[in-house]
């Protein structure tokens, strides 16, 4: 028999996976522009909007609706990037600020409008459902599927940014974007496909976290903070800072629920804060 | 531009000469007493609120230090009076003070934090220092009641004279009196070498410690003293309103506020206040929608302002009158 | 302090002894030693990306060395941070334009002044109370040729008059010892020799150093000049020495190559 400290760090891991699904395009996107978007998780709320959709309207399987909710969500983030963010990569932190928060107030309004302040229900399919014993633990099916799509995601990520010519321009622009400029890297279009990425696994970790966590208007400001956390904790522009980010906010959520629960969400704040006091930049940050 | 001043000496002293719109926008305040007897309580609510947008004023709009977690000090100033009036001792006064002094301590110890940043850290720092006393007011139950809010305040009569009405007449103009003492204040520190000071950060934080500036202190100092005035400004709260709910430290409080401050112009001393007031009575206009629906207003609103009206109602009318007296 | 030879600092007023930096393998700045007497006027010049920027930001801590250090009037002062450092007299200007876009020169200036007088940090009292700080604004102002377009705001400014703001800050903190980067850049040629003669007038009892690229506004202004190339002291001289050295000729005026 295993102690209950391995299933808390299962499923804080679990959870960790998907914050850092939900927040590595922010991280990118803050690391190549300093573009503080606090719309980010609007565009998660799309991509889970997008899978009950097609899930209970249109009767498509789970899977199926994973693509789309990518899709939709970096569709949609590429109409705002050209009729709005792009006005303001060089304005004030301040406007960056109200101009994406009040975004995220709209897109609450929106979905309130369209399905209710209540909880969307989801029906996973029956091989997402119940779980595995080992050694007496309890292992969610569903939570190890949020782990292996962790896990492929910081792969896929990791091979394009090393490995591909796109990746190079993207390293060479969150490294330097004079000199990136200076070497006729299309800065700006760099930029506009990394957003839409970034959005797009928004979208993707919005729809996985529905059997997690729920789904209803506020997912924009609640997931926010979280996503916040993890991109300042973890470092700007640093995938792997990101994933130790999401695991170490991840495991300490579920940790600090499981043992101290009368503290709520007291913990993490103050991982972040202690953090962040230790290294301004984050774990994996250079600036 | 008004003639040109005879010496530089005179020409800094006039800058910070009242002007007549300045009078008229106070003797306006007065107006709600005889011409809106009902909204007084309302009126309550905006001369606190426009108070706390004055606090943030003085970080976010003349120190460049946006603030998304400024309800923190809100709420030490609310709790604070809250738990001196009931278990101390309930005169107005020493309860407006104490609230500051509580506040401005919390202030002091998170300026040591906050002056070390710049940019989305500083943004998160202050978030998040934030929630963590969100959820430390929730958690300690037994001090600030949770979630079920902080009930039993009863506080003595304002100067031993008036005691606080049904209808918010007292109350009204005891937060009036006060906000404008510390409009006071603040007007003070903004025409002071300080002042200057601050604008210098603003304007270019690079250039501060070329000309010998120690920025950091600057900002440890008006960061605790923003926060004695956004303590004063929920103590206020908490005394005409005799509870404190557990979201005078919420999030959503610290970013209406600065929808308010921004909305009315930062950087101006009277954004804040003017700001408020539009918000504020909007929201009383609007109550019948739900509030998810306001906020979708909120958003527009906020869209609006950044891509057309980069400096606020303010800004835009100063910039209104600057091409209409050119003609 | 300490570790500092009294008698080797008397009569000079910045020195550096082992200065150097390097960014990953990039070495911009290697083993810098530097004696700047007591109201000299130097002139440091070098192919761009000879690391002369880089080494003002060095001597006014703006960028912290690998190695080595930097000694003001005597005193070492390595470790100090950027504003310690304008307290005790060493102040720069900048070659893009660092101002205060949103207050007009008085303002400005008044703000130096009243922080090297340490009176920045009150808020209770109306800045024009001040009157002897206000005036001695106005009279840097006026020797640099502001004093009638110091009501407007900065950005308002005359791209030149902007230039000469740059240095009435610097003076506003009393400077020993002044370090000018390129002070004329982006001037046209007849107007920067306006912004030197201002330079050329300034005491006699400050030390100067200056960057710049005009050939003849160096011989004409400079009493020493200091060839950095490489991030490392290639060559240092009076005028006449450089312009005899055949080697600056080649790395630097013959324009043959440069790394």
């Amino acid at each position: 028999m295993l102690p209950p400290i391995f299933g808390v760090l299962f499923d804080g891991i679990a959870y960790g996976m998907l914050l850092f699904v939900l927040s590595v395009g922010l991280s990118v996107t803050l690391g190549l522009m300093n573009f503080v978007n606090l719309a980010h998780c609007a565009f998660a709320m799309l991509g889970g909007y997008t899978t009950v959709v097609l899930m209970q309207d249109l009767h498509w399987p789970f899977f199926a609706t994973l693509p789309a909710a990518f899709f939709i969500a970096a569709l949609a983030s590429i109409v705002v990037e050209r009729t709005l963010y792009r006005r303001l990569y060089r304005a004030s932190d301040l406007d960056q600020v109200l101009l994406t928060i009040g975004l995220a107030f709209i897109s609450v309004a929106i979905a309130a409008w369209f399905f209710t302040t209540q909880q969307q229900p989801v029906d996973m399919p029956a091989y997402l459902r119940g779980s595995y014993q080992f050694f007496g633990l309890n292992i969610g099916v569903y939570r190890l599927f949020l782990v292996a799509v962790g896990v492929a995601v910081t792969a896929m990520l990791i091979m394009t940014v090393e490995h591909t010519r796109f990746g190079a321009q993207v390293r060479a622009a969150v490294d330097n974007q004079r000199m990136a400029r200076g070497l006729g890297i299309d800065v700006d279009r760099t930029f506009a496909v990394t957003f839409a990425l970034g959005s797009g696994l928004a979208g993707l970790g919005g729809a996985l976290a529905i059997e997690i966590v729920g789904l209803d208007p506020s997912f924009a400001f609640t997931y926010l903070v979280y996503v916040l956390i993890v991109v300042s904790v973890g470092g700007l522009g640093s995938i792997l800072g990101s994933f130790a980010a999401a695991c170490l906010i991840g495991i300490s959520d579920v940790a600090g629920k499981y043992y101290l629960p009368e503290l709520g969400a007291f913990l993490i704040y103050l991982v972040m804060v202690a953090v962040l006091m230790w290294k301004p930049a984050g774990l994996f940050g250079r600036r | 531009m008004a003639t040109a001043p005879t010496t530089p000496q005179a020409y800094l002293q006039s800058l910070s000469r009242w002007r007549p719109i300045e009078i008229a926008f106070w003797l306006v305040t007065l107006v709600p007493f005889w011409l809106f007897p009902n909204y007084l309580s309302l009126a309550n609510q905006i001369a606190v609120a426009a108070l706390f947008a004055l606090s943030l004023d003085l970080i976010l709009g003349y120190a460049g230090i946006v603030s998304l977690g400024h309800a923190a000090f809100f709420g030490v100033g609310a709790y604070t009076a809250g738990i001196f009036s009931k278990f101390v001792w309930g005169e107005v006064f020493t309860g407006l003070i104490v609230a500051a002094l509580m506040a401005a301590l919390f202030g002091y110890v998170s300026s040591f934090i906050v002056a070390r940043f710049r940019h989305l850290t500083l943004i998160m720092i202050t978030l998040g220092l934030g929630l963590l006393l969100h959820s430390a007011a929730n958690s300690a139950h037994w001090l600030t009641g949770g979630s079920d809010g902080f009930q039993g305040i009863s506080v003595w009569k304002v100067a031993g004279l008036f005691k606080f009405d049904l209808y918010g007449k007292v109350a009204y103009a005891y937060s009036l009196c006060t906000l404008f003492v510390v409009f006071l204040c603040a007007r003070r520190l903004i025409n002071s070498p300080f002042g200057l000071a601050l604008r210098g950060i603003r304007d270019n934080w690079v250039r501060m410690p070329a000309i010998g500036a120690d920025s950091p202190s600057h900002i440890r100092k008006v960061y605790t003293i923003s926060a004695a005035m956004a303590g004063i400004a929920g103590a206020l709260i908490a005394q005409t309103t005799q509870t404190v709910s557990l979201d005078a430290l919420s999030f959503e409080r610290s970013a209406d506020v600065v929808v308010m401050l921004v909305l009315g112009g930062a950087g101006r001393l009277y954004g804040g206040l003017v700001g408020a007031t539009i918000f504020l009575i909007a929201r009383d206009q609007f109550s019948g929608i739900a509030p998810q629906y306001w906020y979708f207003w909120i958003g527009i609103l906020l869209v609006t302002v950044v891509m057309l009206l980069p400096n606020g109602i303010l800004g835009g009318l100063s910039k209104l009158v600057g091409r209409w007296s050119r003609k | 302090m300490s570790a500092v030879d009294k008698k080797a600092s008397a009569g000079i007023a910045l020195a550096t002894r082992g200065l150097s930096r390097s960014f990953g393998s990039l070495v911009v700045a290697r083993d810098i030693e530097l004696n700047l007497p007591v109201g000299a006027r130097y002139a440091l010049i070098g192919p761009n990306g000879a690391g002369k920027t880089t080494l003002i930001n060095l001597m006014t801590g703006m960028l912290p060395p690998n190695d080595g250090q930097i000694i003001l009037g005597g005193e070492d002062i390595t470790t100090l941070l950027p504003q310690a450092r304008v307290k005790r007299g060493l102040a720069r200007t900048f070659q893009i334009n660092s101002l205060f876009a949103h207050l007009n020169p008085l303002e400005a200036v008044t703000l130096a002044v009243c922080e090297r007088r340490g009176i920045a940090a009150r808020f209770w009292q109306n800045v024009a109370v001040n009157k002897d700080a206000i005036e001695e604004a106005y009279e840097i102002l006026s020797k640099l040729k502001l004093g009638d377009v110091c009501y407007q705001p900065t950005r308002e400014l005359p791209y030149g008059r902007q230039r000469l703001l740059e240095i009435a800050l610097a003076l506003a903190t009393k400077p020993k010892v002044l370090l000018l980067d390129e002070p004329a850049a982006g001037v046209p040629q007849e107007e920067s020799g306006d912004i030197f003669e201002v330079v050329a007038g300034l005491s006699n009892e400050l030390t100067l150093l200056f960057i710049e690229h005009d050939m003849h506004v160096v011989f004409r202004f400079a009493t020493h000049i200091i060839v950095l190339v490489g991030g490392a002291v290639f060559t240092e001289g009076t005028p006449a020495e450089i312009s005899a050295d055949p080697g600056v000729r080649e790395v630097y005026l013959g324009k043959r190559h440069h790394g």
